[in-house]
């Protein structure tokens, strides 16, 4: 038999027990990580994006392509940039040719199938350009579903790949719900955005970032409470892509529409 | 030329990087695993329930599993763009992946189907290492027999009448054993598919069901089709030496009356199976109409516009309903039977195609689509492995597997019997 | 022999553990779970370094200012200041090393990312001031009458 007192003492403990766990359901927002000034300050890397700024030139994509060895001619990118044009009659058109690597120069929207629409400028509503790169999940499903353990994220939360270990199944790059992965011409193996991981972890700037003219692209660092980025991802109004899928992404994008995909 | 680029056409809004990554080899590999999960539970159909009509069957069904087996991992690797790497999934296996659970549950199922044989098949070892090991001046063919055939027994040469039994029993536990791990075999490769959540058309928690159900159709239809068809040519055989030589153990008649009972008994639960798995498939879709979420626009368009010969046509029409009535209809007739699975094979080719193809005939933007070319006549190694060549090979590797087998392990009857049909 | 239904097994027994001894000579020592635990955290370490050693390809405008100070100073004073030297001349990596390595890019094309008009009312490219392509000198080089480094009318060759 057990007597009151055992019985109460019995249930505080069953309680603290059962909330002990229940900390592990913490959802990790920016502002958490923001908040968490524990010991030395971390780092983790997320990008901001302000579509107003953007105005489609693409030197975002060539930078890269140069800077990360992705074969000039191939067609696949770490980076690109979408057009998006919205008419009077509603209708939506994008388009991405070689993922602006070329800027776009025409208003005629690439329809694939070597087809291409001219819309008139007086039926034009709205229109502009979307950067898209990798989204440096917090919950990356591409490392959830990597069977060998070749892409993962790093301490600063970068998602990155090892080229020596990746066997080349797809199955990240099926998983990703962005459209960011692609085997590497080269390698052979899968490859991504990893925000320049050799210039940020030297103090430089991503070769994106440096190359837009604009400042249509800033990368910071969330967890330091000086940094301009974060001031303004914790400050302004952001969205993020896709959020349906919880993975929590770390691009943040001021400006962006309905009508992004 | 990028991975994909090749054999992708794009229309209207894709992501630059998006191609179809996944072609005709990841169409192969549930294909054929599917065949090893559905040619097993046959064979345990006899050992476990001890369906008797099976026995010829299940013996038979259980020595292609195992050609099979060996033949399912080989799109997988094929498509890999390091297959020198695959081990890795070995080395450092990251379970929260579904592929990585295939290292464990494969060679899982492959030891259980093994010792399943070893067992079923020991006192053939012996009895074959045995007459070997006294011979004296052996042949260097012999000498290589004598090695295999002593490695095969492991060391056991005890076959007294109790120790058969202890097999027997031994079989029976493995075979029951065996039923839901092929089942999980095929169902994680079901959830390869189904848990991909960037993937709309695939993303459904029925995903492995409905493969394990298909999984299970597909393997009863070729053991089936393999069954006549090797049932066939001994009857041909059978008659030519007939008329030649005295044998007349076997006749053409007696051969004929085994064939097509069995055929009729597999061809009702291959029924059974079908039924399950059209439901649970119908039931997919009109839960995915119904619900009409966010992706349901550009899925209804790939379903009933781009892919709907594919699915309704091919898949539906000629690969389920036809044959389903040609095996419900009575007195089957073994060339009804051949016709009839051998277009549920087809049907079950279809369902996978339609699922690996067809979730990536669509953009993840949604607003836009892909066309797949499988590559016919390849010009280099890439083409061949990602086209037609690459994906017939996969198919033929387990008949071929099949036929060295049998040297080992005779799937019809005993020597003596073989002989007679000779 | 009584127990010969174990063989088998030991097979398979023994079988695994050839596995895990060639995986303990295989897998690199820094292989292993870190910081984000298992599901995200599963990798090599050394990896991380790997990454951190690729080379570095653009410098910067202020690497260029260092030794043509003149040239940044001038285009510093008109509205292309905004523009890095390297997106047009190319990435410096292996310069004044060697000169003739950089690739100056004075294609139409390179102008016309900004410069072709595209009336946008809710993206800056239409506050850019642009050109129709087609109309406007096809075909001849912008670099014939413009000077990037001056874009102002005074700046017309």
């Amino acid at each position: 038999m057990i007597n009151r007192r055992e019985f109460l003492k019995n249930t505080v403990k069953g309680i603290a027990c059962a909330a002990l766990p229940l900390a592990a359901f913490e959802i990790i927002d920016p502002k958490k990580l923001f908040a968490d000034k524990s010991g030395k300050p971390g780092v983790r890397w997320v990008f901001l994006i302000d579509t107003y700024k953007c105005v489609g030139c693409g030197f975002c994509v060539k930078a890269c392509k140069n800077e990360n060895e992705i074969p000039y001619d191939a067609n696949v990118t770490r980076t690109w940039v979408e057009r998006y044009v919205v008419t009077k009659d509603g209708q939506v058109f994008a388009d991405s040719p070689k993922g602006a690597r070329d800027g776009f120069a025409t208003p005629k929207i690439d329809m694939g199938l070597g087809k291409y629409q001219e819309i008139k400028n007086e039926d034009i509503k709205k229109a502009y350009f979307v950067p898209k790169l990798c989204n440096q999940c917090e919950n990356p499903p591409c490392v959830q579903v990597c069977p060998v353990g070749a892409t993962y994220q790093a301490p600063d939360g970068v998602v990155l790949v090892d080229r020596k270990w990746c066997i080349g199944c797809g199955y990240c790059i099926m998983a990703c719900p962005y459209g960011v992965r692609f085997f590497h011409p080269v390698y052979k193996t899968a490859e991504k955005c990893n925000f320049c991981y050799h210039r940020i972890t030297k103090g430089m700037k991503p070769a994106c970032v440096q190359a837009c003219p604009f400042g249509a692209r800033l990368i910071g660092n969330i967890k330091d409470p000086d940094d301009p980025v974060a001031k303004i991802i914790m400050t302004e109004r952001v969205g993020i892509l896709k959020e349906e899928y919880g993975t929590k992404p770390q691009v943040f994008y001021l400006g962006i529409d309905k009508e992004v995909r | 030329m990028v991975h994909g680029e090749l054999w992708t056409l794009k229309e209207l809004f894709v992501y630059p990087n998006e191609y179809i990554y996944w072609s005709v080899q990841i169409v192969m590999y549930p294909f054929m695993t599917g065949l090893v999960a559905g040619a097993f539970v046959l064979s345990s159909l006899y050992h476990v329930f001890g369906i008797k009509q099976l026995k010829d069957m299940a013996r038979f069904a259980l020595v292609f599993s195992f050609a099979l087996l060996f033949a399912a991992p080989m799109p997988l690797l094929f498509h890999l763009m390091q297959p020198f790497r695959g081990m890795h999934v070995f080395m450092t296996p990251h379970f929260t992946s579904a592929i990585a659970a295939f290292g464990i549950v494969f060679s899982g199922y492959g030891a259980i189907v093994a010792s399943e044989l070893w067992f079923l098949y020991r006192k053939r070892f012996v009895e074959v290492s045995l007459p070997l090991k006294e011979k004296k001046d052996k042949t260097l063919l012999e000498w290589i027999k004598f090695v295999i055939f002593c490695t095969l027994t492991l060391g056991a040469y005890d076959i007294s009448e109790e120790s058969l039994k202890r097999d027997e029993k031994a079989i029976k536990i493995l075979a029951g054993v065996g039923i839901p791990v092929a089942c999980f075999l095929h169902g994680y490769a079901g959830f390869i598919f189904g848990s991909v959540k960037a993937n709309a058309l695939w993303m459904t928690p029925l995903m492995p069901v409905i493969f394990i159900m298909s999984a299970i159709v597909s393997g009863i239809a070729l053991c089936l089709l393999t069954y006549i068809v090797t049932m066939e040519i001994r009857k041909f055989v059978a008659v030519r030496k007939r008329s030649r030589a005295a044998y007349r153990f076997q006749t053409r008649e007696e051969i004929g009356g085994v064939e097509i009972n069995v055929i009729r008994m597999t061809a009702k639960y291959l029924l059974f199976f079908l039924i399950f798995a059209i439901s649970l498939e119908l039931l997919d879709l009109i839960f995915r109409g119904y619900t009409a979420v966010k992706s349901w626009d550009v899925l209804r368009t790939i379903i009933y516009e781009k892919d709907f010969t594919n699915i309704f046509i091919l898949q539906y029409t000629i690969g389920n309903l036809i044959p389903f009535i040609l095996l419900l209809l009575p007195n089957l007739s073994i060339k009804r039977a051949v016709v009839g699975v051998a277009l549920v094979l087809f049907g079950v080719f279809m369902m996978r195609w339609n699922v690996v193809i067809g979730g990536q005939a669509f953009s993840l933007s949604f607003a836009g689509y892909m066309h797949y070319h499988m590559p016919i006549i390849p010009h280099d190694w890439e083409t061949f492995k990602e086209g037609l060549g690459g994906a017939v090979s996969i198919f033929v590797m387990p008949f071929v597997l099949f036929w060295i087998m049998d040297k080992i392990f005779p799937v019809f009857g005993s020597d003596k019997e073989k002989r007679a049909t000779h | 022999m009584k127990n010969h239904v174990w063989r088998p097994l030991f097979a398979v027994i023994g079988m695994a553990a050839v596995v895990l001894v060639i995986r303990a000579f295989y897998v690199p020592k820094d292989f292993g779970v870190h910081e984000r635990g298992y599901m995200y955290g599963w990798y090599r370490a050394g990896n991380i370094e790997d990454w951190k050693n690729v080379k570095v390809k653009y410098q910067g405008r202020e690497y260029c200012k260092t030794c043509h100070s003149d040239k940044y100073e001038s285009i510093e004073k008109t509205p292309h200041a905004i523009i890095q030297c390297e997106n047009c001349h190319g990435p410096a990596l292996g310069h004044p090393e060697n000169p003739a390595k950089l690739a100056i890019d004075k294609s139409r094309g390179l102008c016309l990312r900004c410069h072709s008009y595209l009336p946008y009312p809710t993206s800056n490219r239409a506050n850019i001031r642009g050109i129709d392509p087609d109309r406007h000198n096809a075909g001849i080089e912008c670099v014939m009458c413009h000077n990037p480094h001056k874009p102002s009318p005074e700046g017309m060759k």
